[in-house]
């Protein structure tokens, strides 16, 4: 539980940041709230050599409005996304979602971007992300470039960024009239994380369900959109029947794990039930 | 709840005073033996196994010696004769094994975690990194994991018998095998066709102690004379100073322990632990002071862990419901290498099985086993949980068979009040108890009636969520112990405690216990118990506890003893020295022994108000000793040392309501009730939060907690968020009260309660969710009751039905 010796850097801009990280080398590793890379240094089960601590750059905090999309900085904590005006407004899958992120400790140092850098099959929200058809914005040496959701999340705790590269805003789009949200968390303790979790979005118009959109946590290396589920919704009575019979399909294209928390049989069965609680919940049934 | 003590009439014991220890620790005005920095210190690091069993090939620290800051390391080889061997105070049989259990492994490891080198260094953290440079082979040998394979014929042995051969992972067996009426196969043909047998397997899964402060030692050779100190995050450290002694060689006038803050225990603590030996063996043999805290992960792999048994138990009664017989087949694990008590936990738990019901027959036989994991020994509760577990578990499916209402079995054949003392089938006496009086209150308090009509409503309507109902009917033996009692099972010490008071020349009190408290509140508990007979301030006493320095003998925390026992060395030691302070008032006041009487702190003479004399006044007078009359030494201060005449028997009835939604197999506890008797509570707030604690580490056994192997002996649950403890918010608001039936086997009428929530509450649970969904044709979950283990157990009993 002692960390290998490392440099620290903390810089003040994401300029310099992408610098430090070059200079770096194979070797660095960015910081920011912590809360995911400091037990894994502690166990020894990385050992970088140079932190970059991106935690003071000012250029990085804060949530604003980009017309049809939310602008979420990287730095911003779970705490601020859970709280903000604009998310509460216009993705409150996200508020809820990071609401269920551990605990208040946690939520007031953890950040999202940190979060969605992690890429923890286990974490909640890059499950959001993929529902909600999130862009990450990375920067790097060769410039600003974004990257969807969908292609974002690669694997098991890596995503597409590139070594030098930083996570330094999310876009998120704004849902719009006529959708609503739920966030349906599954885990044994209250800071645990999710044995499964479902995100789900769901759009209606005179008790049809016209679109739908649901994302599973932890039931693969990566989260996967339940595609046959949303399928199935699509254009379907928003009754707890048809929603019960579209959910059947939650585990279809899954590749969940087995672990001391749960069989991979028993995360395809919760998929199921979940998913079924999260889109009745979204949808109002 | 609270309340501030202003009446100077009032009687300090039985009230809810706040915890004096309190405003030091909220405010972090704390001493834990990690924050002691001596100058010259080394840190210790220490390389563990990272294999079960397997034979050491090749093992070089002279690598790690060239490392920064290091200043020496060490393996077995190295440290010859001061390679000590962790002691066993506890063979429970004449033809135990007991295997060498050296500090560092000799040849062979036999558990991940085992100690193979250290690293002494300046630095903390260079010491954990010159780790890495020792030089160290394996060859791998099959883990023994599984109890049941490791006590089959031709089995891999851990330990090689003492002549060298093939040795047998069977280190003792115990059998309680009466003959002729207390048979239990007599008991049962002698009920000829009335009878009803029911047996059972349960599983009482591997726990940790899971404190949060990790283990810590410090030793320092630099005390004064030939002293050597040693601090340690220990519940014992009279016991350890003695052991200390005895495995070093070191003489045990030279050897001073201090406990000081010790941040939890619930007897992961009682123990003395290999890395102690190191510490206190290389101090000596470098003569500088050794230091080494455990991280997390180390404590994971290398505190004892408790429990883990396998429970073969079968009940018989009649068709109407009256038991007849008990019979219980323990497979208990040892782990690798017997601690200090680890065979005799399963053998505290042998008393437990008949708990509060009468039967005539009773047999118990355990077989304690080695395997290729982690010793066990005492957690909270240390066998009576286990005991507790079982028994409460098959009253349940004893009602079911026989479509009994579980508590109505229980009423039939518990001892009523009337029948106190009552000396049980398992030979134990219980002093007192009422558990009418108790079931009563909780029943009133739960409201047993309407969630019986709820439940068959949510069977009725097929509810997803199904409601359960748990009842556990416990009582525990605490109070740990009559010595003659002790010494009888073999255990090599006493149970008695002291305790010192000195009357300072300043009017302030000093109270000398033995017990070592870590998280009790013994500081107040113990002051309220002194000011009662004293007179004085709580405030005015300032308990000295936890030094073998300045507080020399004691028997030290575990097993619910401190009250129960220690109170009484408290009660009278205060009353002596009551005794030599009338005389020297007597001599002040130029009156009588006889005509003084001792009031609010202070001696008046009968009839005469205005003469009286405060007890600080004859304080200084004894101090002075200018004027004390003959034969009277100077100093105002008294001892006692008491030996309890028995254990004591806390009993109390819980029940538990808990929704399980058979969809995703997850449990929610609705509604909680405990009621306790505890017999007289010195402070009602310190019992409320020893049962809430006590309730939250049982239902962490129920729910969630549970150290888990793979089959080549690797420790799977090694942190925190794979060894699931229940937090503040994982925990219903509890409903508790007590009942009060004074324990008559001690003069304050007091029992224990440290263990009492941890032994009552995981039949409870269990007994809830097996009772909500017994219509689905389930009758048990494995604890802990995962969603999963919950949700396996739905599909099984289905399975069953169709």
């Amino acid at each position: 539980m002692i960390p290998i010796a490392f440099d620290y850097v903390r810089p003040g801009t994401v300029d310099e940041a992408i610098s430090a990280l070059a200079a770096a080398g194979e070797d660095g590793k960015v910081i920011s709230g912590g809360q995911s890379l400091m037990p894994v240094l502690r166990l020894r089960m990385a050992a970088p050599t140079t932190l970059v601590d991106i935690g003071s750059i000012a250029e990085m905090k804060g949530i604003t409005d980009g017309g049809d999309h939310l602008v979420v900085g990287a730095n911003a904590t779970h705490y601020e996304v859970m709280n903000d005006a604009l998310v509460k407004q216009h993705a409150p899958l996200l508020a809820q979602a990071a609401g269920t992120v551990a605990d208040p400790a946690i939520r007031h140092r953890g950040t999202f971007g940190g979060s969605l850098a992690h890429a923890d099959p286990a974490g909640d929200l890059p499950t959001v992300a993929l529902a909600l058809d999130a862009t990450m914005v990375a920067k790097g040496p060769n410039g600003t470039r974004e990257i969807a959701a969908k292609d974002f999340f690669v694997d098991y705790f890596t995503s597409a960024l590139e070594p030098e590269e930083i996570l330094v805003a999310v876009k998120v789009p704004k849902l719009g009239d006529g959708w609503s949200t739920h966030y349906e968390k599954f885990n044994r303790t209250a800071q645990a994380w999710a044995t499964v979790g479902v995100a789900a979005a769901v759009k209606r118009q005179n008790g049809t369900i016209t679109e739908a959109r649901v994302a599973l946590t932890n039931m693969g290396p990566s989260p996967v959109r339940a595609s046959s589920v949303e399928a199935a919704l699509a254009g379907a009575a928003a009754t707890t029947d048809a929603i019960a019979a579209a959910a059947a399909n939650a585990a279809d294209g899954t590749r969940p794990t087995s672990d001391l928390h749960a069989s991979a049989e028993f995360r395809e069965h919760l998929a199921k039930v979940l998913t079924k609680r999260a889109v009745a919940q979204a949808a109002g049934v | 709840m609270t309340e501030t003590l202003t009446d100077a009439n009032a009687n300090p014991v039985g009230r809810p005073l706040r915890r004096k220890e309190d405003a030091r620790l909220l405010h972090g005005q704390t001493n834990w033996t990690d924050n002691i920095q001596l100058p010259g210190t080394l840190h210790m690091a220490i390389l563990r196994s990272p294999m079960a069993h397997a034979r050491i090939t090749n093992l070089d620290v002279t690598p790690a010696l060239k490392r920064p800051h290091v200043v020496a390391a060490f393996t077995a080889k190295d440290l010859g004769d001061l390679n000590g061997s962790v002691p066993c105070v506890w063979p429970v049989t004449d033809d135990i094994q007991m295997p060498g259990f050296p500090a560092l492994a000799v040849d062979k490891v036999r558990h991940v975690g085992d100690c193979v080198a250290v690293v002494l260094a300046t630095d903390k953290y260079a010491a954990a990194d010159a780790l890495d440079a020792i030089e160290v082979d394996y060859e791998p040998l099959p883990a023994v994991i599984d109890m049941e394979a490791a006590i089959k014929q031709g089995s891999t042995a851990v330990h090689d018998a003492a002549d060298g051969s093939h040795g047998t992972n069977v280190c003792y067996e115990f059998p309680l095998k009466p003959q002729g009426d207390g048979a239990f196969d007599a008991a049962v043909k002698a009920a000829g066709d009335d009878v009803v047998v029911v047996k059972r397997r349960f599983i009482n899964q591997r726990v940790i102690a899971g404190y949060m402060e990790p283990r810590a030692v410090v030793a320092s050779p630099m005390g004064m004379s030939n002293e050597m100190t040693i601090w340690s995050a220990t519940q014992i450290p009279h016991v350890l100073r003695v052991l200390l002694a005895l495995v070093t060689g070191l003489p045990e006038n030279s050897l001073r322990v201090i406990a000081p803050d010790v941040g939890g225990g619930f007897g992961g603590k009682l123990q003395l632990y290999r890395e102690e030996i190191l510490a206190v063996q290389i101090a000596r043999h470098l003569g500088r002071p050794v230091k080494w805290t455990e991280t997390r992960s180390e404590d994971m792999v290398a505190s004892h862990h408790g429990r883990d048994q396998i429970q073969d138990i079968e009940i018989a009664s009649t068709k109407d419901g009256q038991i007849i017989g008990l019979k219980v087949d323990l497979i208990a694990n040892m782990g690798a290498y017997l601690q200090i008590i680890t065979p005799g936990i399963p053998l505290l738990g042998m008393f437990m099985y008949p708990a509060i019901y009468k039967m005539p027959a009773y047999e118990f036989n355990c077989v304690g086993v080695f395997t290729n994991t982690t010793p066990t020994d005492a957690i909270r509760g240390a066998g009576r949980p286990e005991a507790t577990y079982a028994i409460e578990r098959i009253m349940d499916e004893l009602a079911a068979e026989l479509d009994m209402d579980p508590m109505q079995l229980r009423e039939k054949n518990w001892i009523t009040h009337e029948e106190f003392p009552y000396t049980t089938v398992a030979g134990l006496t219980y002093d007192t108890g009422n558990y009418e009086a108790a079931t009563a209150k909780a029943m009133d308090l739960f409201g047993y009636d309407a969630l019986r009509a709820e439940q068959e409503q949510r069977r009725a309507s097929g509810d997803p969520v199904q409601l359960g109902i748990g009842i556990s009917t416990f009582t525990e033996m605490c109070g740990l112990a009559p010595s003659r009692t002790l010494g009888a099972l073999k255990y090599v010490a006493g149970g008695w405690e002291h305790c010192t008071i000195r009357a300072l020349p300043t009017g302030k009190i000093e109270l000398i216990t033995g017990t070592s408290p870590h998280g009790q509140g013994h500081e107040t508990a113990w002051s309220q118990i002194a000011a009662s007979i004293l007179g004085v301030p709580v405030d005015d006493i300032e308990v000295v506890h936890s030094d073998t320095g300045r507080a020399p003998y004691g028997m030290d925390t575990y097993g619910s003893r401190s009250l129960a026992v220690g109170g009484q060395a408290i009660k009278k030691a205060a009353e002596r020295l009551v005794e030599k302070a009338k005389v020297i008032a007597a001599h002040q006041l130029e009156c009588s022994v006889d005509d003084l009487e001792f009031i609010q702190g202070a001696f008046r003479v009968k009839g005469d108000p205005a003469k009286s004399q405060p007890l600080a006044a004859v304080a200084f007078e004894a101090f002075t000793a200018h004027n004390l009359p003959d034969g009277v030494e100077p100093t105002l201060q008294a001892e006692a040392t008491v030996d309890p005449d028995d254990f004591s028997y806390p009993h109390g009835t819980h029940l538990c309501a808990i929704e399980v939604d058979t969809e995703t197999g997850k449990s929610k506890i609705r509604s909680y009730v405990a009621v306790d008797d505890v017999g007289i509570q010195v402070n009602p707030l310190i019992v409320e939060g020893q049962v809430h604690g006590g309730l939250a580490c049982g239902i962490g056994q129920a729910l969630y907690e549970g150290v888990e192997y793979d089959s080549d002996g690797n420790l799977l649950t090694a942190s925190f968020a794979d060894y699931l403890i229940p937090s503040a918010a994982d925990l219903p608001s509890f409903t508790t009260d007590r009942t009060v039936t004074p324990s008559s086997t001690n003069p304050l009428g007091t029992k224990g309660v440290g263990e009492a929530g941890a032994i009552a509450s995981p039949p409870a649970i269990i007994n809830a969710i097996v009772d909500a969904l017994r219509p689905m044709g389930v009758t048990d979950v494995k604890m802990p009751a995962t969603p999963e283990n919950v949700w396996r157990a739905i599909q099984a009993g289905q399975g069953g039905a169709q």
